[in-house]
This record gives C-alpha cells, sequence and structure tokens, in this order.
C-alpha cells in the first residue's frame, strides 16, 4: 500500500529513477480528461441526491433549514419526493448509507429526520401547492391503488389538465403507508395532509372500489391506465402444524392491515416473529403495544444477512424485542388444537474471507413456546383481477412485464409503477416511478414516444462572495450526529398511535445541519489557469489532490497523495497541465468540499461552484391539444 | 490567508511514521501567505520530511529572521520550538541556541533578502563556523513584504512587476556558499517536492551547515512574463543536474538504486544520501569542480538543481570549539554555575 516513507527514499521506482522530464508523454492507457459537462459526474459527487431514487436535492434543503427557511426547503423536497411529512418520519433513506460524512467519519448526517424538520416547522404551503387548470386538457387516466406510486402519477399528471380517475380498494388512501406502517411511527395526520394536497388538486379518488378487471377498465375509455396497486400478497409459511394453528398464525402485512383498521386489538402474551425485514420490525413493535409481554424475532441468519435497517433494528431492540439469529422455523406445534410454541432448527454457518455463506449445517433442534405467531417473511405481487388475454404479458413468477425505463407493460398505455412493478421496494421508489410514469403517461397521450426520455440537465454558478466568502458554510463542523429523542419506553405503549419519535429540537438540527458537507458546491477545475504551485495539494486536509503524471486509473490510484482505494468514487482528471503537461487528479471520495483548494488557488483555477441538477419532470413537457387516443377498446 | 481553520479530518488511510505519527502531526498554523505563494509550498515539504525522517517535533527548532519566508516556522510543527528574530539574525540566534543545546534539531528559514542583504555577515559566518543546522532559503528574487522590490538575487535583466529592469548583478548564495567553505550546498525548486525533500532530508541529516537555496515564486510580484523566478520560468531554465535520494540509517541499498554513474556519500549518522547525475560528469564532493560546473551553466542561463557539494567529513562548530557532549540545560546547576568563588578565582588568573 502507499508509503510516503518508501515513495521518496524508493529511488528504483521507474517513476521516480526515470521519471520522464517531458510528462507529455502519456501512457497509451492513461485516463481520459473527465467530461464533467456530463450532468452524472457532479451528480454522483453528491452521493445523497444520487443516492436517493428521486434525486432530492438534500444540501439544497438542509442549508434551507439551516436558513431558517423551512417552507422552502418543504417545498424543495415536495418537488422531488412528493411526501416529505411521510419520508421524514419513514423513509428507507438510501441517502444515509450514501452520505460523504459516514465515510469520513462514522455517522452520516441525520437526513431523513431534517426533512421532517422542514415539514413539521414549514408554514401553510396551500398557496405554493400546484393548481390543476380550470381548462382541462381533455385527457382521462386511472390509475389503480391510492398508494405513494399513484398519488405521484396524479400529483404530476393534475396540473397539466389531465382528469385523473383513481380505484382504491379500501375506504382510505395512502395505501401499504396506510395500512402497513403503525400509526406510532407514521401518525394518521400526516399521511392525510400531504395525501390530501394530491387529491384536492382535483383527484376523483373512488374509495372502496376495488378494480375486478382490467377487461372493464379498459373498456372503460381511458386515455392510460397506471397500475399502482402494490404487493399486497403476505407470503405464507407452510411447515408441520400450519392448519391446525392457524387461528394463532397471522400473515405480517394482513394482520398490520387489521391493526390498522382497528380489526385486530390484541395478541397474547409470548409472541414469536418470523422474519428480519422492516415489516418485522413494525410488527414485533406493534405486538408489544397490543398487549405482549415478550417479543422474540426469530432469525435464520446472522445478523449481518438481516434485511431491516440498522435503524428500524435498534428501534425494536430498544423497546425490549429479543433478535435470535441461526434458528430456522421447523414445524409449529400445538397443544389441545392450540399454537403453543414453535420448532426451530438451529443453525451453524461457515462463511469465506467475503463474508458469504459457503456451508450450513443443522446442529440442534429448540422449542420456543408462543401463543402467536406472526409471519413476516416477504410479500408478492398479486393480480387476480387482470385477465390474461389482454396482451398484458407476466414471467414465471407472475409478475407484469414492465420497461425499466418507461414503466409500461407489453400493453401500450398500460404502465406500472410502485410495488406493483418490479415487487416490494419502497416508498421513494415508488415515488420515483410515479414522477416516470406521468412523464411516460404524458408522451404517450401527447402521441410522443415514450422510449425517448427528457434529458437531465445541470447548472453551475460560483459560490464565490468574496475573497473567502462562500455562499454557503465552508467550515467544517466536528459535531457527531444528534440522537432522535424518543418518547420513554414507560409511556410509549399505552397508545397504539403514540409517535414514538419526537423530532429533533431546535438546538439539535441547528448542530446536525452543520453537519452536511456541502457536496452540491463541486469543485471545479479549469487546468488552463493552473500554475502547478501546489498549493491546493498542500492544503488539502484528506489529501484528495495530486499532480502528477497521466497513466492508467488503476496504476494512479496507487500512487496519490492518498491511496484512493474505494472504487465506488470517482477520480477526476483534468487535461494536460500548461507548464509541464501533467494532470490534477482528484480522488472524490473523501473530499470535505472545505473550499480551501479555492481559496489557496492564486488563479483562479479551482472554484467553488454550486451544482443544481435538472430533474425533468412531466410538467416540464408543455401539453399539446391533440385528438384522444384511446387505450381501451 | 484563508479564514476557515483546516479541518482536523485526516484520510483515515493515512500512513503514520516510526513515532506512531502522521503527517498532520506535523503541521503548524494556517498560512497567511498569498494564495499560491511557493513558501508554503516549501512549508508542506518541510513537513513531509519531518514526517519521514521521524522526528520528535518537540526535539526540533526552527529559526527565521523577517520576511515573508521568515513567516513559515508558523506554519509547520506547531509542537517544536521556534524563535523568529531580528531582520538577518536568525544566523547569529542558531548559534547561540545549538552552542547551548546540541541535541536539537535545528531548522532555520531565511529568505534571499533576509540572507543576502541585511543578513549576509551572519549567515557567512554561520557558514565559516559549520553550525550544524539546516538552512532553507526561500528564494523569489524580491522584496515581497514591501511590495516586490528586487532583492540581492535578481538576475541582471529580470523584470519588475511594472516593468523596470533589474540592472545589478546577483548574489548566488550556492557560489557564496562554496567559496567559503560550506559543507552542503544545494538548490531546489518549491514546484518539485520529489526533487525538495530528499534533499531537505539529507540537509536535516548531515552534520554541518547544510544550506538549500529554494526557488519560489512570488505568485504577487514576480510571477509574471519577464521575471527570471516565476513558475513558468524555473520549469524551462531548470537544469536537474544531480538528483539526491536519502536513504536513512537501517535501510539498504537497492540494487537499481546503486547502479551506474550514482555517488553514495554516507553521512555522520549512517544514512547515505546517493547522487545521480543526469549528463555531465559531475563530482559532488569536489568542491572546485562544483564551483566551475555552476558559472559554467550559469553563463548558459541554466537554473542548475540538486546537491551540489556535500563534504561529511568537516568538523562543526562543537568538534572546532570542543565543547561538552552536554547541553547546558543538562548540566547540573552547581556545575553550570560554579558560583562566586570559582568565578573570583578565574579573574585572579587575568589580575
Amino acid at each position: 500500500m502507499y508509503n510516503p516513507v518508501k515513495l521518496c527514499t524508493n529511488a528504483s521506482s521507474p517513476w521516480h529513477f526515470h521519471r520522464a522530464r517531458n510528462h507529455r508523454e502519456a501512457h497509451p492507457l492513461a485516463m481520459q480528461p473527465t467530461d464533467t459537462k456530463n450532468p452524472d459526474y457532479f451528480h454522483k459527487v453528491v452521493d445523497c441526491q444520487w443516492g436517493c431514487p428521486a434525486h432530492t436535492d438534500v444540501p439544497g434543503y438542509i442549508r434551507l433549514i439551516a436558513q431558517g427557511r423551512y417552507t422552502d426547503a418543504y417545498m424543495l423536497n415536495r418537488q422531488a419526493n412528493v411526501f416529505p411529512g411521510i419520508l421524514g418520519r419513514v423513509c428507507d433513506r438510501p441517502c444515509e448509507p450514501a452520505c460523504r460524512r459516514g465515510r469520513v467519519e462514522e455517522k452520516p448526517v441525520a437526513i431523513c429526520r431534517l426533512k421532517r424538520v422542514a415539514a413539521d416547522l414549514r408554514d401553510d404551503v396551500a398557496a405554493l401547492l400546484p393548481k390543476a387548470p380550470a381548462q382541462k386538457n381533455g385527457k382521462r387516466v386511472a390509475l389503480v391503488g391510492a398508494g405513494p406510486a399513484s398519488l405521484t402519477v396524479a400529483n404530476d399528471l393534475l396540473p397539466l389538465g389531465y382528469e385523473v380517475v383513481i380505484f382504491e380498494a379500501l375506504d382510505v388512501p395512502g395505501g401499504l403507508m396506510r395500512s402497513n406502517i403503525p400509526s406510532f411511527r407514521l401518525p394518521a395526520e400526516v399521511l392525510d395532509e400531504e395525501i390530501g394536497m394530491i387529491i384536492d388538486m382535483g383527484a376523483d379518488l373512488r374509495l372502496g372500489t376495488p378494480v375486478e378487471s382490467m377487461k372493464q377498465l379498459l373498456a372503460a375509455g381511458y386515455d392510460a391506465i397506471f397500475v399502482g396497486s402494490g404487493a399486497p400478497k403476505g407470503k405464507n409459511l407452510r411447515l408441520p402444524g400450519r392448519d391446525e394453528a392457524s387461528a394463532n398464525i397471522h400473515i405480517g402485512i394482513q394482520w398490520l392491515e387489521s391493526v390498522a383498521f382497528g380489526h385486530i386489538g390484541k395478541i397474547g402474551e409470548k409472541v414469536l416473529i418470523i422474519g428480519v425485514g422492516n415489516t418485522a420490525m413494525d410488527c414485533c413493535r406493534t405486538s408489544l403495544r397490543l398487549g405482549a409481554k415478550s417479543v422474540k424475532v426469530m432469525a435464520r441468519k446472522p445478523r449481518q444477512f438481516f434485511k431491516a435497517s440498522p435503524w428500524e433494528l435498534e428501534d425494536a431492540e430498544e423497546e425490549t424485542v429479543e433478535i435470535v439469529v441461526n434458528h430456522a422455523p421447523k414445524a409449529f406445534v400445538t397443544t389441545g388444537g392450540r399454537l403453543s410454541g414453535m420448532l426451530f432448527e438451529k443453525m451453524a454457518y461457515e462463511f469465506d474471507a467475503r463474508g458469504r455463506i459457503t456451508s450450513e449445517k443443522v446442529i440442534g433442534e429448540e422449542l420456543f413456546p408462543c401463543d402467536d405467531v406472526v409471519l413476516a417473511i416477504g410479500q408478492e405481487n398479486a393480480f387476480p383481477w387482470i385477465e390474461r388475454d389482454l396482451g398484458i404479458e407476466f414471467d414465471k413468477w407472475e409478475v407484469p412485464v414492465v420497461d425499466a425505463g418507461t414503466y409500461q407493460g407489453t400493453r401500450p398505455g398500460v404502465f406500472f409503477g410502485g410495488d406493483s412493478a418490479f415487487g416490494p421496494k419502497n416508498i421513494i421508489w415508488a415515488v420515483e416511478h410515479g414522477h416516470q410514469a406521468a412523464i411516460s403517461i404524458h408522451r404517450y397521450c401527447q402521441g410522443e414516444d415514450i422510449a425517448s426520455r427528457p434529458p437531465y440537465g445541470m447548472n453551475l454558478t460560483t459560490s464565490k462572495m468574496g475573497m473567502h466568502e462562500w455562499a454557503f458554510s465552508n467550515a467544517y463542523d466536528a459535531a457527531e450526529r444528534r440522537l432522535m429523542p424518543h418518547v420513554k419506553l414507560k409511556e410509549r405503549f399505552q397508545k397504539l398511535d403514540l409517535e414514538v419519535e419526537l423530532g429533533f429540537t431546535e438546538e439539535q438540527f441547528a448542530r446536525e445541519v452543520e453537519r452536511c458537507l456541502n457536496c452540491d458546491n463541486q469543485t471545479v477545475f479549469t487546468d488552463k489557469l493552473c500554475i502547478e504551485c501546489d498549493a491546493c495539494v498542500d492544503i488539502c486536509p484528506t489529501r484528495c489532490l495530486t499532480i502528477t503524471s497521466n497513466g492508467p486509473e488503476e496504476e494512479l490510484r496507487q500512487r496519490l497523495s492518498a491511496p484512493a482505494a474505494n472504487l465506488d468514487q470517482a477520480l477526476f482528471v483534468s487535461g494536460p497541465l500548461p507548464q509541464t503537461g501533467r494532470v490534477m487528479v482528484k480522488d472524490e471520495d473523501l473530499c470535505l468540499h472545505c473550499s480551501l483548494c479555492a481559496e489557496r488557488c492564486p488563479t483562479g483555477a479551482w472554484d467553488m461552484q454550486k451544482f443544481t441538477l435538472k430533474v425533468p419532470y412531466a410538467q416540464d413537457e408543455p401539453a399539446r391539444a391533440l385528438p384522444r387516443t384511446r387505450t381501451g377498446t | 490567508m484563508s479564514y476557515i481553520a483546516k479541518p482536523k479530518v485526516a484520510h483515515p488511510g493515512l500512513p503514520r511514521n516510526e513515532l506512531g505519527l502522521s503527517l498532520r502531526d506535523y503541521e503548524g498554523g494556517m498560512s497567511t501567505l498569498c494564495a499560491g505563494c511557493g513558501h508554503d509550498s516549501i512549508t508542506a515539504a518541510l513537513v513531509q520530511a519531518a514526517f519521514e525522517l521521524s522526528i520528535p517535533p518537540h526535539r526540533m527548532a526552527k529559526l527565521s529572521g523577517i520576511g515573508c519566508s521568515s513567516k513559515t516556522p508558523a506554519y509547520f510543527a506547531s509542537a517544536s520550538h521556534g524563535f523568529n528574530s531580528v531582520h538577518g539574525r536568525m544566523a547569529s540566534v542558531a548559534t547561540g541556541a545549538n552552542a547551548a543545546n546540541r541535541e536539537l534539531t535545528y531548522i532555520g528559514v531565511s529568505g534571499d533578502g533576509d540572507t543576502l542583504s541585511i543578513g549576509l555577515g551572519q549567515f557567512c559566518h554561520a557558514i565559516r563556523r559549520n553550525l550544524d543546522m539546516l538552512y532553507v532559503i526561500e528564494n523569489n528574487g524580491v522584496y515581497g513584504l514591501t511590495k516586490g522590490q528586487f532583492s540581492a538575487s535578481a538576475d541582471v535583466g529580470s523584470k519588475a512587476k511594472k516593468g523596470e529592469v533589474n540592472q545589478q548583478p546577483p548574489i548566488d548564495p550556492c557560489m557564496l556558499a562554496l567559496s567559503i567553505g560550506c559543507t552542503f550546498v544545494a538548490r531546489s525548486f518549491s514546484g518539485d517536492k520529489e526533487h525538495l525533500v530528499p534533499l531537505l532530508k539529507a540537509g536535516i541529516r548531515h552534520r554541518g551547515f547544510a544550506m538549500i537555496d529554494v526557488i519560489s515564486p512570488c505568485v504577487t510580484f514576480n510571477d509574471h512574463e519577464g521575471s527570471t523566478k516565476s513558475y513558468d520560468f524555473t520549469r524551462k531554465h531548470r537544469q536537474a543536474a544531480i538528483y539526491a535520494d536519502y536513504v536513512p540509517p537501517a535501510q539498504e541499498i537497492r540494487s537499481g538504486q546503486a547502479a551506474g554513474s550514482v555517488q553514495s556519500v554516507t553521512l555522520h549518522d549512517g544514512s547515505r544520501v546517493l547522487l545521480r547525475k543526469v549528463g555531465a560528469d559531475y563530482d559532488a564532493t569536489d568542491r572546485m569542480a562544483a564551483f566551475g560546473y555552476l558559472s559554467q551553466r550559469q553563463a548558459a542561463g541554466e537554473i542548475v538543481t540538486g546537491l551540489l557539494f556535500i563534504d561529511e567529513g568537516k568538523p562543526d562548530m562543537h568538534e572546532v570549539q570542543a565543547t561538552p557532549d552536554q547541553p547546558l540545560n543538562e548540566v547540573p546547576y552547581a556545575r553550570l554555575n560554579p558560583g562566586q568563588k570559582a568565578l573570583d578565582a578565574i579573574q585572579s588568573r587575568f589580575r
């Protein structure tokens, strides 16, 4: 590995010993100058925004919170993710594992809960919301299911003058956000308000109206149909004793739904949860609120293989849920025709160097007494209502064949999104599917090619405000991640819908926002201005920069100021520098965006520039008046 | 200068030296020099050299006089001793400090004004005494702190920022040092750390006076067209004549290192300097040859860089003066100050 002591004394290295004075002789496999005109390059530097399926401008809204502009922060969020209040509580937060701060120190910025800050503290946004025009464009679109995917489609199409009809089987909208996420995590008022913002634009929401036949829906003459009906079928576990004990064996998502709508109000004292996903975590915590005294989550494999997010596991364990690993279910045990326990095989695993399981064996059996079992081992799409002779194809797992770019099924004009498209994902993915499907539907209804997608764009503007002043807080704040305050353990089980998380206090979020590294303030380099004085290389606190002769990426990564070992993070390579023909190389991995390189640059070759990603939405394409093109028969 | 402090966050892959310290432990305060100043690069090179030699920071003493260059000791090794002296008097202060405590590593940082004008006498006499120290001249050819007048190292014909042309001949610190018996004479360039860091390491380990003249462009007053000390001019006219590689005492010389026309000079502590010549048949232990070569290349308009001359055999100040081995602060007080009676006895000898 890299060692500067060796680098300078190791005169035998050909690079040092026979160093060509003329660096212009480029290696044949040397890296090409980085194309920073492609929006993807700088977008990828903003790890959170790149990690977010809907490309939420995270650093942008965090800065707005820092300025006390909560309403603006909320609206910036809403543009991308539609449900900031909901997602600020229950998002799967792919942004946080991606956050640069998590590489610089241990913990990422609490991005998700800052979103909630904006939602909690905003003013009335009614005047800022998009509005449907009085003059409709004459197109009618049917949305099946009132979950996040369908609602996003409605949100995007209503302002364009579409007539939107939403069919929902339940008596309330929200889909799995309503029926499967317990109210102690997501209060009903938050759901009602954000769903209301969309419905109130003028969607025709038909509750308690399950779509029972796609054929009939097609016949109703809609211009396009969007299927956002989720993956509503919980997986069963066929083991001996299953039928005999069925009164006390519950399918996770259906059980959560029954709890949400008040059909189930209690559970036995000893509960076993089978499964280690986020649904399992909701099931175990809900059990505690329905009277369970001892709840165990039973896992077949060790903890590193769990699907649940680490924070959901932590929250469950905080509530005294016990997580038992390496136990594979074998049989349900009944006594007098009633469930009395469950038999498990104790497993032992061997791993390879990369941590993958190479072999497993059963080393014994163990009986866990219990009163109830909740199965949370996954869910599936289910389309009993789509006739198979309509040109809508399904694969061998009964999942519809959907184009990953257009979200259109095999029948033109029928689109899929959310869990119903590619199986269970999460809310933020459903939102992104909705945005993309809305673009497709709009293009489809306007008679344009849906495969040709509107391009992503970007804008770069300098952040320089003065000699050493930048339009963002560039000083590094060493503060550690703030801890979310919770309702006391004693109090929280008294009411099912008592929200556990209290939200950040003002002092907490004022500190947390400063932890953001402002990665969207990009380091932009102009090679022809560089005089190779090394000032930027010397000042960089994390040794990201190197001026050196170009070479193949693999070799170049080894001889930078600090080893560039994180292959997920790009190297920026400039064109040849004017004086020596060497190149400026930047390892994006640990850049703090502290702006010191730009401050120490005498010629302005480095500049900090605010990057704004232009995400295309359906609204960006003006609607044209066209004759109706019916999808149905 | 910059307003924010350099963040304390370090690259997790940052290597540690024999003392378990990282490069960042050898850093100092935030530089207040102009952005792009060559001096800051030299500072960074000193940080790297001290880190790589695993010098305990508290066993190092940084000394300087007055000028932009003389501000730089504040920007490295915060945990070291430091003395910012009167203009041009750094060499004398270093002499006193070294006389009192010979066990510290002395690093003097000066500029072309501080050394070649006001401090020229001090500089020469420290060389004559072969004071054991590293003396770095951050040479930019102008008085940067007083708005860019020509200094004593400005070349004839060099243009100032406003257009005046220098008429007076320069003092070349390398030629001067060679002529008065300096035992380690080198020249380098702030824009080439691969070249500079090994020289700094060898200079620190050299027992005696190690003078390194580092061309260090002044971005504000002397980096324009017509300047002979700009980044561009130095890169174009530089003749890297002799490469020096520093090999620590315990490390073996690799076969590749000793090949061809490589000259190995063993330093006092057992470390070695390997000198590789480019082109000319050059002997870095031959003072007359070095002087001749330098004069010749200078006439040809080249800036010769490298370890130009080294003589490890000459006694340093302490040997010549036969001073005690112990630093004065370790000598028991009774011995250090034998009292009135002993003074009376000495004085009585002169009556």
